[in-house]
């Protein structure tokens, strides 16, 4: 009796077939991540001179730079930062030392999901509607309050996130040598969970600082040096948005720069906040 | 077991032990009023955006949502051109994505040596780290004009004369428009699939694959029958949440639809989506009508998305009771 192994044959070749195929995604993944920065780099390099960081937006066709884009977006992702790391940090602890499992702290935990998962540009409506409206004209106050939106939610998901992976038995340990409960958290189960909830911070203003949608409508953009908050601010994203969708080549030419710019600002962001996590907090 | 809640004091308070209960209960109440500020911010979005698309909403009614119309002098505003585009570019989206994703997902758990694995995730979370706007000028300025000369024509020429097909791929050849769209869009959202995929099959019991080889499965049978049913709630959960964002994705959008208030069968067509109509016209928008339905879609954008998550939280949720964490 002889065996056939043509049934066994056509399943190891669909399986093949398939791991190939497999190879294949992961391939097209490296490579659009290759090529973007390949073009990025190449453009890029081509546009950046010392002008880039020492003058302002130039008209068509004239020389300039992006210092008031730079400023703006420092400024901006800074105010942002300053407002949304305290509340993000203090609602996070409470997520995680107070609320726990109630049901309140479900609730809440819930609606921060919502806002970290809603269209950045609806944020951008929401403050057009309750501060450029209200105020009469668009500011740096009112785009840096949209940054500030969108990073709660981020740093409010991972600062719960890394004090949840600091034991019990810690806080019990403090708890029983005396010490208050807001000592407990501040003292022990902070100091456990730094080097996480510093690298949500960092992965929160990486995220911001490459937003565009919110910035369109609140700051606005300005094409003259604006170091005042209270009027329209230039920043990257939305220079960038506003140089590369014109026809001028000195415009576009900004526009690679400033993208290599905000890209490598975000990139080196991303790694310096995968360095800072600790491996125990690894998911 | 958590901490106890805040013991009642029993023995005569000293000072000390006063001010200790003091700052205790007012920390305990800074970091609620955080946390409910979290919720004011969410009520306070779907409020003023309701209060913002209410002249809209008086104006156009529940017809607002299918009809075409989107005229800013005349004044009538209808946004089906809109949530048609926002709906077949994210529609376009996955059906690239979610096939790359999960494949990338088996070859980081399934195929790959140990010392390509790390790098391979880090480039593949560092796709997800690119501003938006980067994609929508890299797709401007470098893939549309390779789609447009190279490409499409090629595809167009192909499928003239074929019933169906031949509409779906109608000229001209612009390079941007809704398939140029969902492409970016499946560029932008691949890492995310990847990845959440990847963890959802860290996850399986390697039991259950050992069992399964042991029967004499190849490495695609025990993926197919045993890792894809286990991971398969968890998986559509991560889907979902990249669903949301492709829906919600403005900029690169903007860059590459073509921004055209027509629906048009054909993927080379330019078209719009909610999020590009509303980055495009909002600074400029003539008129309080305009204004408020330029709202009304972003309300209609939000409720979209909100509904997206739910649905994805909720599976993920299942998918976590399932692996019993």
């Amino acid at each position: 009796m002889t065996v056939s192994t043509a049934k066994y044959d056509r399943r190891l070749w669909l399986s093949r077939i398939m791991m190939a195929l497999s190879l294949i995604s992961a391939v097209i993944g490296i490579l659009a991540l290759a090529i973007i920065l390949t073009t990025l780099f190449q453009r890029g390099f081509a546009g950046i001179n010392a002008h880039v960081f020492t003058e302002v937006t130039p008209p068509p066709g004239a020389e300039g730079g992006l210092l008031n884009s730079i400023y703006g977006s420092l400024f901006m992702t800074g105010l942002a930062v300053v407002v949304a790391m305290p509340l993000g940090v203090l609602a996070g602890t409470y997520l995680a030392e107070y609320g726990r499992d109630a049901r309140v702290a479900v609730l809440i935990r819930l609606v921060n999901d919502v806002l970290l998962s809603a269209p950045s540009i609806v944020i951008g409506l929401f403050i057009y509607e309750v501060m450029v409206k209200q105020m009469g004209h668009f500011s740096g106050w009112a785009g840096a309050m949209a940054l500030a939106i969108i990073a709660v939610p981020v740093i409010v998901r991972t600062t719960e996130d890394m004090l949840r992976l600091i034991p019990d038995p810690l806080r019990e340990a403090a708890t029983a040598l005396g010490a208050p409960r807001w000592h407990v958290i501040s003292k022990v189960a902070f100091q456990a969970a730094r080097a996480g909830i510093i690298t949500g911070i960092l992965l929160a203003i990486a995220r911001i600082s490459g937003e565009t949608a919110p910035l369109l409508f609140t700051s606005l953009g300005n094409n003259n040096w604006s170091a005042d908050p209270n009027a329209p601010m230039a920043s990257l994203p939305v220079t960038i948005f506003q140089f590369a969708g014109s026809p001028y080549e000195n415009w576009k030419d900004l526009a690679w720069a400033g993208a290599l710019i905000i890209t490598t600002a975000v990139l080196l962001l991303n790694i310096v906040a995968r360095l800072f996590r600790n491996p125990e907090a690894k998911r | 077991m958590s901490v106890a809640d805040e013991a009642p004091p029993t023995a005569p308070m000293n000072a000390v032990s006063r001010r200790f209960a003091r700052i205790d209960s007012s920390f305990h109440n800074i970091t609620r009023f955080a946390a409910f500020a979290v919720f004011g911010v969410l009520i306070g979005v779907i409020a003023s955006l309701y209060l913002g698309a209410l002249p809209s909403i008086d104006k156009f009614g529940l017809a607002f949502l299918w009809t075409n119309a989107w005229n800013p002098v005349t004044e009538k505003f209808g946004a089906l051109a809109q949530i048609y585009g926002t709906f077949v570019s994210s529609a376009l989206a996955m059906l690239l994505a979610v096939p790359i994703g999960i494949g990338i997902a088996i070859f980081l758990t399934e195929l790959s040596p140990w010392f390509i694995k790390r790098p391979v995730g880090i480039a593949i979370e560092l796709l997800a780290g690119i501003p938006s706007i980067i994609y929508g000028m890299w797709g401007l300025f470098i893939f549309a004009p390779v789609l447009q000369t190279m490409v499409q024509p090629y595809i167009i020429d192909t499928f003239a004369g074929v019933p169906i097909l031949q509409d779906l791929f109608a000229g001209p050849p612009f390079g941007i428009g809704m398939g140029t769209a969902g492409v970016i869009l499946a560029i932008m959202i691949l890492p995310f699939i990847a990845s959440i995929t990847r963890d959802v099959f860290d996850g399986v019991p390697p039991v259950l694959k050992e069992a399964a080889y042991g029967l004499g499965c190849t490495r695609w049978e025990v993926l197919w029958n045993v890792v894809l049913p286990y991971a398969r709630v968890g998986v559509t959960g991560g889907i979902m949440l990249a669903l949301g964002r492709a829906l919600g994705e403005t900029m690169a959008v903007t860059f590459i639809i073509g921004n055209s208030h027509k629906i048009s069968p054909s993927l080379f067509a330019p078209g719009t989506t909610i999020s590009a109509t509303i980055a495009n016209e909002f600074a400029e928008a003539v008129g309080d009508m305009h204004v408020s339905a330029l709202i009304e879609l972003g309300l209609i954008l939000f409720a979209i998305t909100f509904v997206v998550l739910l649905t994805a939280r909720y599976m993920l949720y299942r998918a976590e009771q399932r692996s019993g964490r």
